[in-house]
């Protein structure tokens, strides 16, 4: 459309006898054998903001054409403005569902790019805190993969227990969904017993009502027909695509940074890597919760790990970078001018290129960050995991019925927020 | 000299009679509601309606006025006529079912021997099948009129669920007609009189146990409830034929689905669960007041049907949903083939017996 005249592309109206205006439709669109239905961008299935035109013959689709963008916030750009605290808040947006690892993942990055050593009490902190994202992420997901077939109770259910994860981070840094967890080097406060007797209650009441998720969908007949076999990836296409995380894993190849490149100390644990073997709904489905159980096993350790150590580190001792206690910068000149430095925005970062990945909710979360030195990055890329899903999407959906690629979508865990940055 | 030989004293009994059933059907239609969302709260570990009304009793009562005073949004490329004939439709033909339906037993008042059922028409069966073919005319023209593809694929989906179901349907009562040897409902509930006679159970479901799920399946697809809620799937279909109503006329669907669920409900307790009949009845027959002997079998009766609903709605909440070529497999090569199976099994059963 060469003219910005909006009337031009409104399609044409005419007068009826009954003095109202009926769409008059293009010469083809009557010809024409099959129907183009908008699936989005405010649909119930798309759970977020994106479009799918698609090209349906009767149930079965032809051809989609996805539209991405609808939520673009230029996160990557705004964080070239920001001192580097400021671009957290930004993180917690992508992937909303699992918005601490987010967090801690952007932390280790720039504690990579200035060499930052955490203690050990840290790393496992942040284990627990990303383990417990990781559940809240796969809980969610899972359970729409029910919604988006039918059955809405296995959702409500579990969704208590992703309350209660809130609950547990409400305690440690005050705020529920888009957490701004942790500071470089550790975490703004240590662990209070609320927090920890939260955990204890969580870790106590949740095995159960897992189980009981389980036993409603697991081997649900029509849960399993309606999964299997729906918008199936293969190992190379997953692989040629680089799809990761639980989508590459049901897919069978058993890829997962937390293993391969281990942070945050995650060499210290003993966990599986859960693996399928046809890339179909119901294999994502399974590995989703297999992984559930293992984050579950894997917090179990870092809690007996952390009794054994002093219950009072709760950050590294980086003064550069790390806020001073408030009674020091009152007291004490050097943390009065670090305070001032800190939230100023003024700490000098030095030149630098550094890549680093998390595991994230949805697959492998990597920031790739180019330091000229200064207050802010000077480019900062986000590898949104969900960015790549939705590019395989038109093509693991295509030839399927309309049924399959809602549920496929929620299988794979797009979520906007992540997907537009 | 017409008008002396109208028996007015019936026409007065039944049009009383209708009316109660009216107030009845709508009531029972409207704390269903309360009572699917009560159901599902307790399932999904919620509390579920509290606020208006104790236990949110008024809660169905503050739904109605407020779809009363609700916008009323006529889509401007809908065919209007047909858009508003659809729900209306929908709603005649979900109440129309209650007229053969015998609600309990007849009693004698001044010689008058009075039937609690409006029509005993001696096609009963055949006017159900009727009738609930009827009410997919309803979500048709809804859907058709209202011009939104979602709508009219969901129209498309329930049309092929009906008359897919149906023909199971009629098959598995088919098998049941060769034992009764009749259509009137009110014969099929006297014949199940008791609840034990001559060495076994008199209820059609213990002759026709398979006919009885076969029929039950078929049930919950005519009813388009959940696990074959295909046609207003809200995650696919954003809630499909009733996508463009507002106001009442979406009340009238949400409320008709209610109405059809007590219907069938009624339905199926009379065929295969004896009606009114229930254990013992002969002795409070003997030993009882008429009236208590009547309030006991309408009670029966009413416990049957709430018990049914109840079913209904746990199955809703328990099950995801089939998909569309799934929901026909199953109704084109399980169901129809066994209500086939079932049937030469009850025909060759009835011949070697004698019957």
């Amino acid at each position: 459309m060469a003219d910005n005249n909006i009337k031009s592309m409104l399609p044409e109206t005419s007068e009826t006898t009954h003095g109202r205006h009926h769409i008059k439709l293009s010469e083809d669109s009557l010809a024409k054998q099959t129907t183009t239905l908008n699936l989005g961008p405010t649909h119930p299935a798309t759970h977020g903001v994106f479009q799918n035109i698609l090209e349906v013959d009767g149930e079965r689709i032809l051809h989609t054409d996805p539209t991405i963008g609808y939520i673009h916030r230029a996160f990557e750009k705004i964080a070239e403005r920001r001192p580097y605290y400021q671009v957290t808040p930004l993180t917690d947006r992508l992937n909303y569902c699992s918005a601490a690892i987010n967090n801690i993942g952007w932390h280790l990055t720039v504690e990579k790019l200035v060499g930052i050593q955490t203690p050990k009490r840290v790393d496992y902190l942040r284990v627990i805190i990303m383990e417990l994202a990781r559940i809240a992420d796969h809980l969610v997901c899972n359970s729409v993969i029910g919604v988006d077939t039918g059955a809405l109770t296995g959702f409500t259910y579990v969704f208590q227990y992703r309350e209660k994860i809130y609950d547990i981070w409400e305690e440690i840094c005050g705020s529920r969904l888009t957490t701004n967890i942790g500071r470089f080097g550790g975490f703004e406060r240590n662990f209070n017993q609320a927090a920890w007797d939260k955990l204890d209650d969580f870790m106590r009441t949740f095995p159960h009502a897992f189980e009981e998720f389980q036993i409603l969908l697991d081997r649900n007949r029509i849960f399993m027909e309606r999964c299997m076999g729906a918008g199936p990836i293969t190992a190379e296409k997953a692989l040629s695509y680089s799809v990761t995380g639980p989508n590459l894993r049901a897919a069978g190849v058993d890829y997962d940074v937390r293993v391969s490149n281990p942070y945050c100390s995650y060499e210290d644990f003993d966990f599986k890597i859960p693996i399928g073997t046809t890339g179909d709904v119901y294999d994502r489905y399974m590995v989703r919760n297999t992984e559930i159980w293992e984050s579950f096993s894997i917090i179990q350790q870092a809690i007996e790990k952390i009794k054994d150590l002093d219950p009072s580190i709760y950050h590294a001792d980086v003064p550069d970078f790390y806020l001073p206690e408030k009674k020091d910068v009152y007291t004490k000149m050097e943390s009065l001018i670090y305070h001032f430095k800190i939230v100023m925005g003024e700490i000098n970062i030095l030149p630098g290129e550094v890549y680093h990945a998390v595991e994230g909710g949805n697959g492998e979360l990597g920031y790739y960050l180019i330091s000229d030195g200064g207050r802010s990055p000077y480019r900062l890329h986000f590898r949104r995991p969900c960015f790549i899903y939705y590019q395989i999407y038109p093509e693991i959906i295509k030839g399927g019925l309309l049924s399959d690629a809602v549920v496929t979508l929620s299988s794979l865990n797009v979520i906007a927020g992540e997907l537009d940055a | 000299m017409l008008l002396m030989q109208i028996d007015w004293l019936f026409l007065i009994e039944k049009i009383g009679l209708i009316t109660i059933i009216l107030l009845i059907s709508l009531g029972i239609a409207a704390y269903a509601t309360w009572g699917e969302r009560k159901v599902a709260a307790v399932m999904q570990d919620r509390i579920g309606p509290a606020r208006a009304g104790i236990f949110g009793l008024l809660q169905p009562l503050a739904d109605g006025g407020k779809l009363f005073f609700k916008e009323e949004i006529i889509p401007q490329s809908a065919s209007k006529i047909i858009f508003v004939l659809g729900p209306a439709m929908f709603m005649v033909t979900a109440l129309m079912t209650s007229a053969i339906i015998p609600w309990g037993p007849s009693f004698e008042v001044g010689g008058r021997i009075i039937s609690l059922q409006v029509a005993d028409i001696n096609i009963g069966i055949l006017f159900i099948f009727g009738v609930v073919s009827l009410g997919v005319y309803g979500i048709m023209l809804g859907g058709w009129a209202s011009n939104n593809k979602y709508s009219l694929l969901s129209s498309i989906r329930a049309a092929s669920q009906s008359i897919s179901y149906e023909l199971a349907m009629g098959i598995s009562l088919i098998a049941l007609l060769m034992l009764t040897g009749t259509l009137s409902l009110h014969d099929i509930v006297e014949q199940q009189h008791g609840f034990w006679a001559d060495g076994y159970f008199t209820w059609n479901f213990f002759k026709q146990p398979l006919g009885f799920f076969i029929f039950l399946v078929c049930a919950f697809a005519e009813l388009n409830r959940a696990p074959f809620d295909l046609p207003e799937c809200e995650s696919e279909l954003n809630m499909g034929f009733h996508l463009e109503y507002s106001s009442m006329k979406l009340g009238l669907y949400l409320f008709a689905e209610y109405i059809n669920m007590f219907i069938s409900s009624a339905v199926m307790a009379t065929l295969f669960f004896g009606g009114y009949n229930y254990p013992g009845m002969d002795w409070v027959a003997a030993h009882a007041p008429q009236w208590l002997f009547v309030l006991s079998g309408v009670t029966a009766f009413f416990i049957k049907i709430i018990a049914f609903i109840l079913f209904f709605m746990l199955i809703r909440w328990t099950l995801p949903r089939f998909r569309y070529d799934q929901l026909m497999k199953l109704g084109w090569k399980s169901l129809i083939p066994l209500a086939l199976i079932n049937m030469l099994i009850t025909g060759g059963v009835a011949l070697w017996l004698g019957k």
